[in-house]
């Protein structure tokens, strides 16, 4: 096994990591404050979480692929916890008999994005700094690794009860989603599950490289501005690249849920430089459109952020209500996501509109 | 419509008559240490006025008193707390996010047990009632008189907290009990720190509520007593003793409201200047800006509707330093009277500037004669450098509006400031939360699972069970008002089932005229 340099991910840098995975959320994926909890209480009990360079990683590794799976609104009431998704993992490893290497987040955004480190903890193995969305989207077919064409299957899921489930085949990654959210859905909406082992070869290929400490430099830049009072959503916008769409305040949430997934939209009225226009957000647990009129001023890929104007911080399309202050803004998409391929899994078409995807930023300013 | 308004503060306890909407009489007095005898002293010289000696419909209160217990960790009691939801969420146990001297005072016993529900409204496991038997049992072994019962999805279906409430009843009868979802919504962690925290105030309501009731029957008066609540409207004093937490933020609110009533402005900008700190807030269709979402209190998370508040360590008794020239954030605080120049102490204080500026005219005016003009206008210029940034941080939008100066140290705002259209000072504007007190609205909720119906169908229908509710409380039905609607729609459950809350509020109903048909 090639060694690789590890580096301790500090309890400062979970911190950071919890807000910047709120705001690649894009307004979905659960918060990761339980997930914080977990953390901060596991390292008060002396355990330490090691962050692994993806390009570390020997081809024959065996990476685990961890997500907590189901609805936000379930996991407020039923709260995250380690042991679960790490024993997620172990099923893995007992079903294929293999030994992970390491384990990644299958989305950087939202409360899945501190899961990996919550299972990687309990099992002492690192953390890699990679996932799979580079963000958050409501669908296990929405990643990289489908994009890629990768084996989608065995998934395993973990509810507390003591029941355990695997999917141990399906044709596609569509079929996967549609078995698997069945098994989560009577579990009570949320599982925590275990995705397809990767090899190193396939996470240096297809994973979405640097995204944990990407989401913790969102978050630093978040926390410091508002530390020195300085606004923490210019930090933001010039630390990632992004955009700013729109300043306002919400009039009105439409909710409504469909096979499972929160649909709605939320209307912003504008203030300041916005002030006397209306953004209307499309929502399917995450931002989805960016609608001025009857134009698609931002879609998916691209990733919308709905930010509370004040502290900077991501807020939710469970959260999102009447009277709050908000700036919409638009950070760029990994490439892998825009790419013609990507395009059919998480553009505008995948969540059902007749648009096309037009990018609000230049090839370049993806990169990063 | 006869109503005394008071508002216990840190500093002052102002007291205000109210008839027919419009303030007779007002006046302000220290706050004391035993918080009543203060009231008392008030209540007093508010009566001794003679067109303040009328009999009154009803007395409002609104008080800090409880939150501070819980900021300044006093007077909260040792509790237990009951979690029903095993063997979900067992890695963060109930106090796992309070911070640690609170937790160390209130926590005397946790017990997590199975039970709880799912979002659907399935039990998620059985109720384990007989872990309920035993934890009731040592609870009485352990001599805890209060307890918090927090079960999953609870706001969904409360049966598991009921449950547990009759096996507490049978067991420990003597024991409180609050149930978590009397007070929050979904959320569990933040639901049950809700409750957690009510249930330590349980000794501190019952006894603050009798000494409040003491007060007013000891300076002759014989009226219904109600407390404020955060958003605004008031609560029954019985109440108010069973749910303490509800009167948390009462006092900016109530700030805030008596502003608008005072100025007849809706919309605008509010600065409460009080002795120790400054409350921006703003003001919509009469109402305070609710904050964005979790709000801490003395570190605790919660989930309390409270209004948008930025506080700054800014008042009439901030202490000056003179180099380099700055006004707060220490205050002398309830001491001011004794301890700034004007008033024979030996502290400069902002109101020591104030009186040197010519802005106001107390004390002994000669004792700041002396003061460099320099001093006076550097002290000024750090004071109205603070209110502009702090105002212009809670605006929500360019162009001028009007702010409302009110509280005892309104003196500091300066008539001019950028991005304010105008600055608006009111007859008794230094006792704007008395008179929001007193104007205080009556509110019902409603919070239920509606199937089959449409979403403007479901918060029609939750809008008529929230207002039969208000009237029974005591509002007139005519005045009311939708104050709030939430919807959310709950997945996998046949019939379209929507979750709506809604708040209405509207004014006391006058006793002395007939019911609105």
């Amino acid at each position: 096994m090639r060694s690789a340099e590890l580096k301790t991910i500090s309890l400062e840098e979970i911190e950071a990591l919890a807000v910047g995975a709120w705001i690649l959320g894009t307004g979905g994926g659960g918060s990761p404050y339980l997930g914080l909890l977990n953390l901060r209480r596991l390292y008060a009990e002396g355990h330490r979480v090691q962050l692994m360079s993806p390009l570390d990683l020997n081809d024959d590794d065996w990476v685990a692929v961890v997500s907590n799976m189901g609805a936000p609104l379930v996991g407020q009431e039923r709260l995250a916890d380690s042991r679960n998704i790490a024993r997620a993992v172990r099923m893995q490893e007992e079903i294929n008999n293999i030994k992970f290497r390491a384990v990644m987040s299958v989305e950087i955004g939202g409360g899945n994005g501190v899961q990996a480190l919550m299972a990687a903890a309990h099992l002492g193995v690192p953390v890699v700094d990679a996932d799979c969305m580079g963000r958050a989207f409501p669908e296990a077919q929405m990643t990289s690794v489908a994009i890629g064409d990768l084996r989608p299957y065995p998934c395993t899921l973990y509810d507390p009860r003591g029941i355990e489930a695997v999917v141990t085949k399906v044709p596609s990654w569509k079929w996967m989603e549609r078995a698997s959210r069945k098994i989560c859905v009577e579990m009570g909406s949320i599982a925590s599950t275990s995705k397809a082992p990767r090899t190193g070869r396939e996470v240096k290929d297809w994973g979405i490289h640097f995204t944990t400490t990407k989401a913790i430099r969102i978050g630093r830049a978040v926390q410091e501005a508002n530390r020195r009072h300085e606004d923490p959503i210019a930090a933001l916008l010039s630390t990632e690249g992004g955009k700013k769409l729109f300043t306002g305040k919400v009039v009105d949430v439409a909710r409504r849920t469909t096979e499972g997934f929160l649909r709605g939209s939320a209307t912003i009225e504008g203030s300041d430089a916005d002030r006397g226009s209306r953004l209307k957000l499309s929502f399917q647990n995450e931002w989805v459109v960016a609608w001025r009129g009857e134009e698609a001023i931002a879609t998916s890929p691209d990733l919308i952020c709905v930010l509370d104007s004040v502290n900077g911080h991501g807020v939710g399309t469970e959260t999102v209500r009447y009277g709050q202050r908000v700036t919409v803004v638009a950070l760029p998409a990994p490439p892998v996501l825009t790419s013609p391929r990507g395009l059919e899994f998480v553009g505008p078409r995948a969540f059902g509109y007749d648009l096309d995807y037009r990018s609000l930023f230049s090839p370049a300013a993806a990169g990063a | 419509m006869k109503r005394i308004g008071i508002d216990v503060g840190g500093t002052n306890t102002d007291a205000v008559l109210i008839v027919d909407e419009k303030v007779v009489h007002s006046v302000k007095r220290p706050t004391t240490a035993d918080v009543t005898s203060g009231i008392l002293d008030a209540l007093k010289a508010l009566r001794a006025e003679p067109t303040a000696a009328v009999k009154v419909d009803a007395v409002v209160i609104g008080t800090t008193h409880f939150i501070n217990a819980v900021v300044q960790r006093r007077h909260v009691q040792k509790i237990a707390a009951i979690r029903i939801g095993m063997p979900a969420s067992a890695s963060l146990p109930p106090f796992c996010d309070w911070p640690a001297d609170l937790a160390s005072l209130v926590n005397g016993e946790s017990f997590m047990l199975e039970g709880g529900h799912d979002y659907d409204g399935r039990p998620f496991m059985p109720l384990d009632t007989a872990g309920l038997k035993e934890a009731a049992r040592k609870i009485k072994d352990a001599g805890l008189r209060s307890v918090a019962v927090c079960s999953s999805f609870s706001p969904l279906d409360p049966s598991c907290e009921t449950t547990a409430r009759e096996i507490l009843a049978d067991i420990c009868p003597d024991v409180a009990v609050t149930l978590s979802h009397d007070l929050g919504r979904i959320g569990l962690l933040e639901r049950e720190n809700a409750a957690l925290l009510n249930a330590s105030l349980h000794d501190l309501a019952i006894t603050t509520v009798a000494a409040f009731r003491k007060a007013i029957a000891d300076s002759g008066i014989d009226a219904p007593l109600f407390l404020t609540q955060n958003d605004g409207t008031v609560m029954q004093a019985e109440i108010a003793t069973a749910f303490p937490v509800m009167s948390f933020a009462s006092g900016a609110t109530n700030s805030m409201r008596g502003a608008a009533h005072l100025s007849g402005l809706d919309d605008a900008m509010v600065v409460d200047v009080g002795g120790t700190t400054s409350d921006i807030g703003q003001l919509r269709h009469g109402f305070p800006r609710e904050a964005n979402a979790v709000v801490e209190v003395g570190g605790v998370r919660t989930l309390f509707r409270m209004p948008d508040l930025l506080s700054i360590g800014l008042g009439g008794g901030s202490h000056v330093d003179e180099d380099p020239v700055r006004v707060g954030p220490l205050s002398v605080g309830y001491r001011l009277t004794s301890d700034a120049l004007v008033f024979g102490g030996s502290r400069l204080t902002a109101t020591d500037i104030a009186v040197a500026a010519g802005l106001i005219d107390i004390g002994d005016r000669s004792r700041v004669a002396n003061l460099p003009k320099r001093l006076i206008e550097a002290a000024l210029r750090d004071a109205w450098r603070k209110l502009e940034e702090d105002i212009d941080r809670m605006k929500t939008e360019a162009g001028d509006v009007p702010l409302l100066a009110v509280g005892g140290g309104a003196f500091l705002v300066p008539d001019r400031l950028p991005g304010i259209s105008e600055i608006v000072r009111v007859p008794h504007g230094d006792c704007a939360n008395a008179v929001g007190a007193a104007i205080a609205q009556v509110s019902g909720e409603a919070d239920q699972v509606f199937r089959d119906l449409s979403r403007e169908d479901a918060i029609a229908a939750a809008r008529d069970i929230a207002a039969d509710r208000a009237v029974q409380a005591g509002a007139a039905r005519d005045s009311l008002k939708t104050v709030d609607v939430e919807d959310m729609p709950i997945a996998y459950l046949p019939g379209n089932a929507l979750r709506v809350r809604v708040r209405v509020a509207g004014a006391i109903a006058d006793p002395d005229l007939p019911a609105a048909a």
